[in-house]
């Protein structure tokens, strides 16, 4: 989805002195089940019971037993090992979708807002058409050019995600340019480009952390969505968004099981990194508050 | 009332702008055939033979033999004229295929965008007027859970108790007539919507909050003007202006993501057209939704722009001193 701007909106005109939960048990729980998360992808192998791509014709559908924890698929495969291997692909996708686009974002946003001028006007304007390209359209554009599987996908929405960072960072560091410390390093004779990297970057990057960490939930949902509609990850490789695309015949037959885990896991991971992307952006307004 | 030279010169700077954005859109999205692997007549044909006739049509109508830019010009003027070329796997006008589809996902649209401004706005206004009480959390809570829940999530699990386990509505298709078809469409509709009105549910309770902390709601408070009035005349009327800057950023994600809602619910719209036309390889329809969406997208976010300095007419004195 490319629901990703109102949350930069909302970041910026936020107003957050009431939390939707009491108390900091919900930010540990959000850290805790995207650790849980990352460990089932590293050691997938240990934790998952069964080859998640071994069928058993015999077994399918099957309900939750001691052999199958949350039961079988329309092939009778594991759903428990699918889920753990699932979150591999499901978790590697958006990591690499954040990296590339905060890397690139920051270089742009950073151009941009330091050397201003006729520059920054045409990066902004850039900028600007990139938006009118929603990452998930982008995505599919790039699958019909370059075939199926998570690669085009990946690079689409790292361009498509990019203009959310750059924007932001080109922002900050607008704004940076005024302060006095920027004016104190320049006095002292730091070169521009050193003031930048070595002092101006470390000091807005919690903030290009926050707005990273929000956008990796919403990466997640479009890689999720690529894989639904058979377009992301390819079968019968486990991905969170094509074991909910496979469920539908199950559904359809009354047996929702199989969708309503990975849609578990879906949600639970996008609500960990937002809770966590909002409270980290929180904790930086009061701290500059 | 602003002058009228003002006004002009408002309207111009946006529309130029949306020129300007569109035309190197299109640029991009024709150029893109180019960025493919392999000659773009291989790549349009995708293995399939085709007749020594259709092949001629084919380089003709993407004018192969031509330099690049007279190739995009040739298309530009097609797609000008509503000419967006022939499909592939259907051998058809794309405007036909496209026309006959537009329907199903225009009725989507509006009613996925009516639950999303009523549950949205309302939540939002409700949750803000009872800022830290029980109903603010509930709603904080509410849109927290539903922003994460992505329309395809929301598909299925609809599907299942709604219409499976409990038969109220329809698993598939887009039905006949008005009525029947916004019954097809309810599903769909409130799959589409939920993230959306969680996020304009979100932006309304933060710019309400911020109109209502500004001093001149406080004045009027003071002087002992009914609460609703303040709320309407002063916070609301003031808070719209980010709020449909939002929702026209919104936009976006809502065509695209109409796509995903149509296929789950094999609707026969736009979106599932540009799905199954991917699958096919059919880069003529792919490309048309594609320049479909983005004009949508930047010719809503230009409607937005147009109205802002009617709801606040501030818009325009930063016109006057350029």
């Amino acid at each position: 989805m490319t629901a990703l701007a109102p949350t930069a909106v909302v970041g910026r005109a936020r107003f957050a002195k009431v939390r939707a939960f009491g108390g900091d048990w919900i930010i540990w729980l959000s850290a805790g089940v995207l650790v849980l998360f990352a460990l089932a992808a590293v050691f997938a192998p240990l934790i998952a019971p069964y080859d998640p791509e071994a069928t058993d014709l015999r077994n399918v559908l099957a309900g939750p037993s001691g052999d199958h924890l949350l039961g079988t698929d329309q092939v009778g495969r594991d759903t428990f090992s699918r889920l753990v291997y699932g979150a591999r692909t499901s978790l590697v996708g958006p990591l690499a979708v954040v990296a590339a686009s905060t890397v690139l974002g920051v270089l742009v946003g950073l151009v941009a807002g330091w050397r201003g001028g006729r520059l920054d006007s045409v990066i902004s304007r850039v900028l600007d058409i990139m938006f009118a390209f929603p990452a998930l359209l982008l995505a599919i554009l790039a699958v019909t050019l370059f075939g199926k599987g998570l690669v085009a996908p990946i690079v689409a929405m790292s361009i498509a995600y990019t203009p959310f960072i750059a924007r932001q960072v080109r922002g900050l560091v607008i704004a940076s340019r005024s302060r006095p410390y920027v004016a104190a390093y320049t006095v002292q004779g730091f070169s521009p480009t050193d003031v930048a990297v070595r002092r101006v970057l470390p000091n807005i990057s919690p903030l290009i952390l926050a707005q990273a960490t929000v956008m990796f939930g919403y990466a997640l949902l479009d890689l999720a969505a690529m894989s639904f509609l058979g377009l992301g990850v390819q079968p019968p490789t486990s991905d969170w968004g094509s074991m909910i695309n496979d469920s539908r015949g199950a559904v359809l037959l009354g047996e929702p099981l199989t969708a309503v885990v990975p849609s578990v896991a879906v949600i639970v991971t996008v609500i960990a990194f937002n809770v966590l992307g909002e409270e980290l952006g929180d904790r930086i307004a009061r701290r500059d508050a | 009332m602003a002058p009228a030279v003002t006004i002009l010169k408002y309207v111009g700077r946006r529309v130029l702008g949306v020129a300007i954005t569109l035309l190197a859109a299109s640029f991009l999205i024709f150029a893109s055939l180019y960025a493919a692997p392999g000659d773009p007549a291989d790549f349009l044909t995708q293995g399939r033979t085709l007749s020594p006739e259709a092949m001629a049509s084919l380089r003709e109508q993407y004018g192969l033999d031509d330099p690049f830019l007279v190739q995009y010009l040739h298309w530009l003027s097609g797609v000008l004229h509503g000419d967006f070329g022939t499909s592939f796997q259907f051998r058809d006008d794309v405007t036909t295929l496209i026309g006959a589809r537009l329907g199903t996902t225009l009725t989507l649209m509006v009613m996925a965008a009516v639950l999303i401004t009523v549950v949205g706005l309302t939540a939002g206004i409700v949750g803000s007027l009872n800022a830290g009480r029980a109903a603010d959390r509930l709603v904080l809570v509410m849109t927290t859970f539903l922003a994460a829940v992505p329309s395809f999530v929301a598909a299925i699990l609809l599907i299942s108790v709604f219409a499976v386990r409990l038969g109220w509505f329809p698993t598939f298709g887009g039905g006949e007539g008005l009525l029947d078809r916004i019954y097809h469409l309810t599903l769909p509709a409130v799959a589409l919507s939920l993230t959306f009105v969680a996020l304009v549910s979100r932006v309304t309770r933060s710019a309400m909050l911020e109109e209502l902390g500004r001093e001149h709601v406080e004045v009027a408070t003071s002087r002992g003007v009914p609460r609703s009035t303040v709320v309407r005349r002063h916070v609301l009327r003031n808070a719209l202006g980010p709020i449909l800057t939002v929702s026209g950023i919104l936009v976006a994600g809502l065509l695209v993501s109409s796509a995903i809602v149509e296929s789950a619910f094999g609707l026969s719209g736009l979106g599932s057209l540009l799905i199954q036309s991917v699958d096919k390889s059919d880069f003529p329809v792919v490309q048309a939704i594609t320049l479909i969406v983005v004009g949508a997208f930047v010719l809503v976010n230009l409607l937005v722009d147009l109205l802002q300095p009617l709801i606040d007419p501030r818009t325009l004195a930063g016109e006057a001193g350029r």
